[in-house]
């Protein structure tokens, strides 16, 4: 039985953004990381024809006792990691309540709908202001950019995962993301856990 | 994937359903597995290829699902146990077979079958419900409930199979087999496999695997026995179990993924002590004694299953059967609009149904924030249509076929089939794709409209066909194309890799499910070998692809086949470098005073390209262009400049 504390029973916390960001990679290491300190977890996650460019999301339920379903009902999530702006507010659309937590990598991803001119993206400083009016509490983590300066994007996931795991809305610790993420990218691990601690600071500051 | 060989007895690991199925396997001691892939079942087989070598068994990528099924049966007749997992449309190939191994028996090992069905049709072209099959061709069936019982179910499934002497059926759904949760593990066998084949030329013993010369009807007969028995052991199954008060106001008889969506639904409406749940594990044949003592529990009863209303159907049966004084509950489900008869259910469906059915006022959240997010999403969130990916060869062979389509002036289209080209219905593909159904179905329709010629029918006719489904289902379509002399050009996607369901390899790539070299059936060895003309091209040189097409079109000749060759994308870029650093010159580029009706941005559509607003002129995202410099060739300003970045292999 796992002896740190949730913050709620079951916690939904859902990974989001668009396919081929590596919204499963990081989703099973933080489920990972909960089943080894004795949570039951289930996943949900939208894959397969989604693989590239579809909006993409990952549902979390972390209990220390029930195995849940795979989806969070509506209106339910407690903690939504976003790996795209817009896809964030797409998951507040049917997820988000008055008390969510938000995380958020401010990049957009444009869909060929904007490219071509049939959809407007919304303007990004509004945007950001939307997610913050509807969470209860929002940190902004310039995953991506962080990331590039660290040689390539796809740091952005330790990046989150790190601003996720020291936002403290987790009963995670570096201590328990660092052998799951050694195992995940045994061959960039010393770059990831330098982006891993990155995320650390950037929520913290 | 997760190490489904962990040899860590009571230690709870993270599976996604089909890696809880494939350590179910082994821990059942299986030595044969053969599948073809198929979202959601993939992982299965995929999995247990991984761990083959070390774990002494043998794993094989089959060419389609009915060999798969047959050679998991000449497995089990010589003594092994063997599992065959498809997606619920592999179930239809093999049905034929199955309709024939139902009547001979199984060998003396144990031989099981995994469908995972795919409601919402998420990554398929149909939602069948594979559970009617079961029923249809007297199967057992057994769907799990949740990842642990993906485990201990198929384990469990081998030994009844041998028991019963007939293969047995587990169903699984997307929302099993990929998502994720706790599975327990067991003990893993040590024994070693032997396999023999035990002949019998005794007429009075006959050989159990042929369909002669013991009659059908008899075996039939046999058959039904077995069925019997399978139904007495599952009166007793600890999968069915019922879980809420005594005497309930409703009664939820559900299934699979549908138990948990029902426990987080009556969680959310706080009803645990009003609302029961009656958890089916052995679906088929239907365990009726403990259906009907549980019957009578509540005077309102509640399927929740998705697609077909296979339990509910069931159930009422039996209950039309019941004594006529016996008291029968009111029946809510499909039948009365409560549930779906489509899609997939979620919690939410669930709460819905309930509380029309108790009336009972359930809110989601705070209502003024739900007017707000709802009004604010409904306005600022951009769609994503499904498209290609960065770098896709499909986006060039169809930039091809759509001008050389045009260039032909005849009207002509495009057959479709089933593969990550299926987005070619779409704006992905330019909308060239005119019919899709089936694994081959494209060339087989393809068939029929290049014999319309008698008709007045002139248009001509391409049939596009992924690599590992022209292996799988097209090579009889060929066939029949070049013996009837049928007027169609086959296009083979060749990507080097079975890429939507996650690159497994095939016969055409020289490399087996277990990681060995093997021959590569050639495709235009194949191919010529039948008779057709055969032209091999590289679909980003976009001008030799449309010309090539183009003589191919003009030819009145016979059969033609056109071989569109380049790795897929995802998987060149695991093994190379990004070939081109390309950029837009801002110079060059013109925006919309182009007169191109900006081809690249909003015709070409690829991911890497966009619009940028502000300067109005197309413009490369750095963190989605796949380098692969297509884009160069589409703009007819020659503002998109690609520069060679690296060819060097890594």
């Amino acid at each position: 039985m796992p002896n740190k504390q949730l913050m709620k029973d079951p916690l939904n916390l859902i990974i989001t953004g668009v396919g081929g960001q590596g919204n499963v990679m990081i989703s099973l290491i933080i489920g990972n990381a909960f089943v080894r300190d004795g949570y039951l977890v289930t996943i949900g996650e939208t894959y397969g024809a989604s693989q590239r460019g579809g909006p993409v999301m990952s549902h979390l339920r972390i209990s220390k006792n029930t195995q849940y379903s795979p989806f969070i009902p509506n209106g339910s999530a407690d903690i939504i990691l976003g790996m795209e702006p817009v896809e964030t507010l797409r998951m507040l659309g049917k997820y988000g309540n008055p008390n969510v937590i938000t995380i958020i990598n401010p990049r957009p991803i444009y869909s060929i709908d904007v490219t071509v001119g049939q959809a407007q993206y919304p303007e990004l400083e509004k945007l950001i202001q939307t997610i913050k009016e509807l969470s209860a509490k929002t940190w902004l983590i310039n995953a991506t950019e962080e990331a590039q300066k660290m040689g390539s994007h796809m740091f952005a996931n330790a990046i989150l995962i790190g601003a996720l795991i020291g936002s403290g809305v987790l009963p995670l610790t570096r201590k328990s993301i660092e052998p799951v993420l050694r195992e995940t990218f045994p061959k960039e691990i010393e770059t990831n856990l330098a982006a891993l601690d990155k995320g650390i600071k950037l929520v913290k500051s | 994937m997760a190490n489904i060989e962990i040899d860590a007895p009571g230690t709870s690991q993270l599976f996604i359903g089909n890696e809880a199925i494939a350590r179910g396997a082994l821990e059942a001691g299986i030595g044969f597995a053969a599948a073809y892939p198929g979202t959601p079942s993939s992982e299965i087989l995929g999995s247990l290829a991984q761990v083959a070598k070390k774990m002494g068994i043998y794993a094989e990528w089959s060419i389609n699902e009915m060999v798969a099924m047959e050679a998991a049966a000449g497995a089990s007749y010589a003594g092994i146990r063997a599992l065959a997992p498809m997606k619920q449309n592999g179930v239809n190939v093999v049905s034929d077979f199955l309709s024939n191994l139902v009547m001979t028996g199984i060998g003396k090992a144990g031989l099981v079958l995994v469908s995972c069905d795919d409601p919402s049709a998420i990554s398929s072209s149909n939602e069948q419900d594979t559970r009617p099959v079961a029923k249809w061709l007297d199967i057992p069936l057994v769907e799990p409930g949740d990842f642990q019982e993906a485990k201990d179910m198929t384990k469990w499934l081998f030994e009844l199979a041998e028991e019963l002497g007939t293969i047995c059926m587990l169903r699984s759904v997307t929302r099993i087999a990929h998502a994720r949760g706790n599975v327990k593990l067991g003990e893993l066998p040590t024994k070693k496999h032997k396999a023999r084949f035990e002949q019998t030329h005794d007429l009075k013993n006959v050989m159990p695997t042929t369909l002669i010369p013991v009659p059908s009807p008899f075996r039939h007969f046999l058959l039904h026995m077995k069925l019997n028995k399978a139904r007495d052991k599952f009166e007793s199954s600890p999968f069915n179990k019922y879980a809420g008060p005594e005497k309930p106001e409703l009664l939820i008889i559900t299934s699979g993924s549908c138990w948990l969506y029902s426990q987080d639904a009556i969680d959310a409406l706080k009803m645990r002590d009003k609302v029961g749940i009656l958890k089916l594990g052995t679906l088929w044949p239907l365990p009726e004694k403990f259906v009907i003592e549980h019957l009578n529990k509540s005077n309102k009863v509640l399927f929740v299953e998705e697609i077909d209303p296979f339990i509910e159907r069931a159930i009422m049966e039996l209950a039309g059967n019941l004594p006529s004084d016996a008291v029968r509950p009111a029946f809510y489900g499909k039948r009365s609009g409560h549930i779906n008869a489509f899609g997939e259910l979620n919690p939410d469906l669930v709460i819905k149904a309930v509380s029309s059915i108790l009336g009972i006022e359930y809110q989601a959240r705070d209502v003024d924030y739900s007017n707000k997010v709802e009004s604010i999403v409904k306005s600022n969130v951009p769609e994503r249509t499904m498209t290609f990916c960065a770098g896709c060869p499909h986006r060039a062979t169809f930039w091809s076929i759509k001008n050389a389509l045009k260039l032909d002036g005849r009207d002509g289209f495009v057959t479709g089939d089933i593969g990550c080209y299926s987005m070619a219905i779409g704006p992905a593909g330019f909308f060239q794709v005119r019919t899709m159904h089936c694994m081959g179905g494209g060339a087989g329709v393809a068939n029929g409209l290049g014999k319309l010629g008698q008709f007045g029918f002139d248009q001509p006719v391409i049939a596009v066909v992924g690599d590992s489904t022209f292996y799988h289902a097209t090579i009889p379509a060929l066939i029949n194309g070049i013996y009837n002399r049928s007027k169609f050009i086959l296009v083979i996607l060749d990507n080097n890799a079975t890429a939507m369901t996650g690159f497994q390899p095939h016969p055409g790539t020289g490399m087996t499910a277990m990681g060995e070299p093997t021959e590569v059936v050639s495709m235009e060895g194949l191919c010529r070998a039948l008779g057709a003309q055969v032209k091999v091209c590289d679909p980003f040189d976009l001008k030799a692809s449309t010309d090539t097409l183009l003589k191919m079109m003009a030819d009145d000749g016979g059969a033609k086949v056109v071989i569109m060759r380049r790795s897929c994308e995802l998987v060149r870029a695991k093994k190379e470098k990004t070939p081109y650093k390309v950029r837009v010159d801002a110079n060059k580029c013109i925006g919309e005073s182009c007169g191109c009706d900006r081809l690249c941005t909003r015709i070409f559509l690829c991911p890497g390209l966009v619009w940028d607003k502000k300067t109005g002129k197309s413009k490369i995202d750095e963190v989605v262009c796949s380098g692969c410099g297509v884009c160069a060739d589409v703009c007819p300003q020659g503002a998109i400049v690609r520069e060679a970045a690296c060819l060097i292999s890594s």
